[in-house]
């Protein structure tokens, strides 16, 4: 791989002011109708925010409830259960699931390429919309009964609870096409739009990323959707396939939902793996550690992450062996999981590391996500788990992974990129600040919840024995303090919108190829169609007469 | 790869591709991909089905003797036949002509609805006889062991969920029709035709699954 420059500008859109793609067009109709992936990726990044925003609401509500045992928001137990099942229904179906390939993915991963668009531009319109609409039956769910059966639909409870179950399962069905529609079209772009030159060797590695995720949206979405499919028709008919009392299997159930939900945990860390292999390596000033490690290891996990949906039902009467089966693949997928982290650790090892905000955030990732995924092995291991399962150790993990992992990295990607989208310059300093905020609250918040999980507080209840009161109370007061973090971060940016800095054409001197082109982009992205000649992280100050580049 | 093509642009070519070969291999590429999340898609009730004939093979035994094994194998032929004239519509779009093409594409299109109208029958039946899912199940002529109404279950969502499939089928046929009508497709470009047809064929293979599993248990 030669390493000819690329620092200078190659395409020089600083003189002459040049229509980019938010000004190419104007008017409402130029956006909703428009095919161009920066406009899609940008409409869903504002439409996953506000979702965010909304489901970050409802936990602070969940959070504010369980100060004490006593009722403080509500007297109604039911009310309660209405909160964090929306929560955790929105912040998966419409916030994780969609996040980073959706938002940052449709508006990088075709730049990335060299190509002009993905390729089926009206799919991916198609995508969005769907998720529109997917979207309003999950607020029709909240303005009518909400729902009260956790995110995960359990049957039989979900078969006979009150609540606005049908609106729901159809809100989860509609999105799922979305998913695919979305996991479809980015395999297809990766495979056949690359620009001449790009070999898979030298794909960015947030494009394997996409690759991995891509597969298990395709091939675990269809699963969900007849699982959701069959939930309507149990609802509305009484076909009795989940419901013990008709001669049907509830656990049938659990093995549906969990062959589609628990790969689709990777669909929301993956691309999480992806933006950080970038972030880690523009702001260290150093090429990856492990190009192929990490790339496989990506491919590796979604293959992997198929295979283990058995450990989230050791307590739901699987034989024995299956789940023994089921604990040694789970073990197994930590390896490409250790794998990456440590290459990413490795990339830092002698690099000249900047602490931008993005960096502050990979540095947040990384900790927060080591934890995430080390606590993992703990419910993975039968013994332990069969105390574990179902307590607030399970949640303190599951929030380690998917908000310190997936979404900790969809803010920092959000900060890597926001000069590129908008064109204009964040305040670092305040951007440091909402990072550090964001770790710290995190902590506080779901640390406690480790201690409390591990003496037993169980998930999902209501009200608590005395003893767990002062962990409580500090995941409370750390929800604040997170809070604070984010709304910091949210005004950052905004503040940039109106009144930031113009961003030079490539603020972090990066080499990969969304760079070589005008930033914001211009509505086609490339002038012409750009050549790659040299690997995504061949930065020019890298002294390659040490030895090989790799 | 792309300045030779610049030249001779196809009219249905899209902005974003090089060249209409790209695009086609794309579109194809897709089509498979698609087809692949079909399979996970009736994967799950393939699954419910194994898991519920190996609780109740006594049930299984005695519910396919009241499903009407002439007509579905009626229909499986009508859909095999369908899925012939099919593939010689593609090779009459790859060699341009796109008046057999849509004679094909009439054929398979009115076979389409020949399942479907089979399929109507053999429904009316089930409903007269209360043959039905779940809750609504109401067969009174005599007692089947077991769960009954969990066969019907599995038989109607099975062959309900593939019947959509039909009707979609016959939607996107029509398309194909009315562009063939319009002599839109040529040796360059025939892909719609190809992956319509790929479709097609899958639809065909999931029913010659269902045929056996369901009507020939015994």
């Amino acid at each position: 791989m030669s390493s000819t420059a690329i620092g200078a500008d190659s395409h020089g859109s600083s003189g002459h002011e040049e229509k980019n793609y938010l000004n190419a067009t104007r008017g409402l109709k130029s956006w909703i109708f428009t095919v161009d992936h920066k406009r899609i990726g940008i409409m869903y990044l504002g439409a996953i925010l506000t979702f965010f925003l909304i489901g970050g609401l409802l936990a602070i509500a969940v959070r504010l409830e369980l100060f004490s045992p006593d009722p403080v928001l509500t007297k109604d137990p039911s009310l309660y259960n209405k909160l964090f099942t929306l929560h955790g229904a929105i912040m998966v179906f419409l916030v994780l699931v969609p996040s980073i390939p959706a938002s940052i993915g449709n508006f990088i991963l075709p730049l990335q390429l060299g190509a002009k668009d993905v390729a089926f531009p009206k799919l991916n319109l198609a995508s969005l919309w769907v998720y529109c609409i997917g979207a309003l039956f999950l607020i029709a769910v909240i303005l009518t009964k909400a729902v009260e059966t956790g995110w995960t639909f359990y049957t039989p409870y979900s078969k006979d609870s009150a609540s606005s179950v049908v609106l729901a399962t159809l809100g989860v069905f509609i999105l799922g096409f979305s998913s695919i529609f979305t996991g479809l079209n980015f395999i297809v772009t990766i495979h056949k739009m690359r620009a001449p030159g790009m070999t898979w060797r030298r794909l960015p590695l947030f494009v394997w990323a996409m690759y991995a995720t891509s597969i298990i949206q395709v091939l675990a979405t269809p699963v969900i959707a007849i699982t959701m499919l069959l939930m309507l028709l149990e609802r509305t008919l009484g076909i009795g396939i989940f419901d013990p009392a008709l001669g049907g299997d509830p656990v049938l159930y659990q093995h549906f939902f969990w062959f589609y939900s628990h790969p689709v945990v990777y669909v929301m860390i993956l691309p999480g793996f992806g933006i950080i292999s970038e972030l880690v390596t523009v702001h260290s000033r150093k090429n990856i550690f492990g190009y192929n490690a990490i790339a496989i290891s990506s491919v590796s996990i979604a293959i992997i992450g198929f295979l283990v949906w058995g450990h989230h039902m050791f307590v739901s009467g699987q034989s024995p062996l299956a789940s023994v089966i089921f604990s040694a693949l789970t073990f197994f997928v930590a390896v490409p999981t250790a794998i990456k982290v440590l290459s990413w650790v490795a990339t830092m090892y002698g690099g000249s590391i900047r602490f931008t905000t993005p960096m502050m955030y990979t540095f947040s990732f990384l900790f927060l996500f080591s934890i995430g995924g080390l606590t993992g092995l703990l419910l993975s291991t039968l013994a332990t788990d069969v105390h574990l399962h179902d307590t607030y150790y399970v949640v303190a993990h599951f929030h380690y992974v998917m908000m310190g992992g997936t979404l900790i990295a969809f803010i920092g990607g959000i900060f890597h990129w926001w000069p590129k989208m908008t064109g204009k310059l964040y305040n670092e300093k305040w951007g440091n600040i909402s990072a550090i905020l964001v770790f710290i609250g995190f902590n506080i918040t779901f640390f406690s919840q480790f201690v409390a999980g591990t003496q037993g507080m169980p998930r999902r209840y209501y009200t608590y024995a005395e003893q767990y009161q002062p962990w409580q109370q500090l995941s409370t007061i750390g929800s604040w303090v997170l809070a604070l973090g984010l709304f910091t971060a949210a005004g950052v940016l905004l503040k940039s919108i109106f009144g930031g800095q113009r961003s030079p054409h490539n603020p972090w001197g990066a080499v990969s190829m969304e760079w070589e082109t005008a930033t914001p982009p211009i509505e086609h992205n490339f002038h012409e169609q750009p050549i790659c000649e040299h690997g995504p992280y061949d930065f020019p100050e890298i002294d390659h007469t040490m030895g090989p580049a790799h | 790869m792309s300045s030779s093509a610049h030249h001779d642009h196809h009219p249905f070519q899209q902005h974003h591709f090089h060249s209409i070969e790209q695009q086609s291999d794309s579109a194809k590429m897709g089509m498979w991909l698609f087809l692949g999340q079909e399979l996970l898609f009736f994967g799950g009730l393939f699954m419910a089905y194994i898991l519920f004939r190996w609780m109740y093979p006594d049930t299984w035994m005695a519910c396919a003797e009241h499903l009407n094994t002439t007509m579905g194998a009626l229909n499986t032929v009508v859909l095999i036949f369908s899925s012939l004239t099919m593939a010689l519509g593609v090779r009459e779009a790859q060699l341009g002509n796109n008046k057999k093409l849509a004679g094909y594409l009439a054929v398979t299109i009115f076979c389409a609805c020949v399942f479907l109208v089979v399929k109507y029958f053999e429904y009316t039946h089930k409903i007269h006889d209360g043959l039905l899912p779940g809750n609504l199940y109401a067969y009174s002529h005599d007692v089947m062991p077991g769960r009954p109404d969990l066969f019907f279950s599995i038989y109607f969502a099975m062959t309900g969920l593939h019947a959509i499939h039909v009707i979609a089928g016959i939607v996107v046929l029509g398309w194909l029709l009315k562009r063939a009508l319009r002599s839109d497709f040529d040796s360059k470009y025939y892909n719609p035709v190809e992956n319509v047809g790929l479709y097609w064929h899958l639809v065909d293979l999931i029913w010659i699954f269902l045929f056996p599993l369901l009507y020939l248990v015994r």
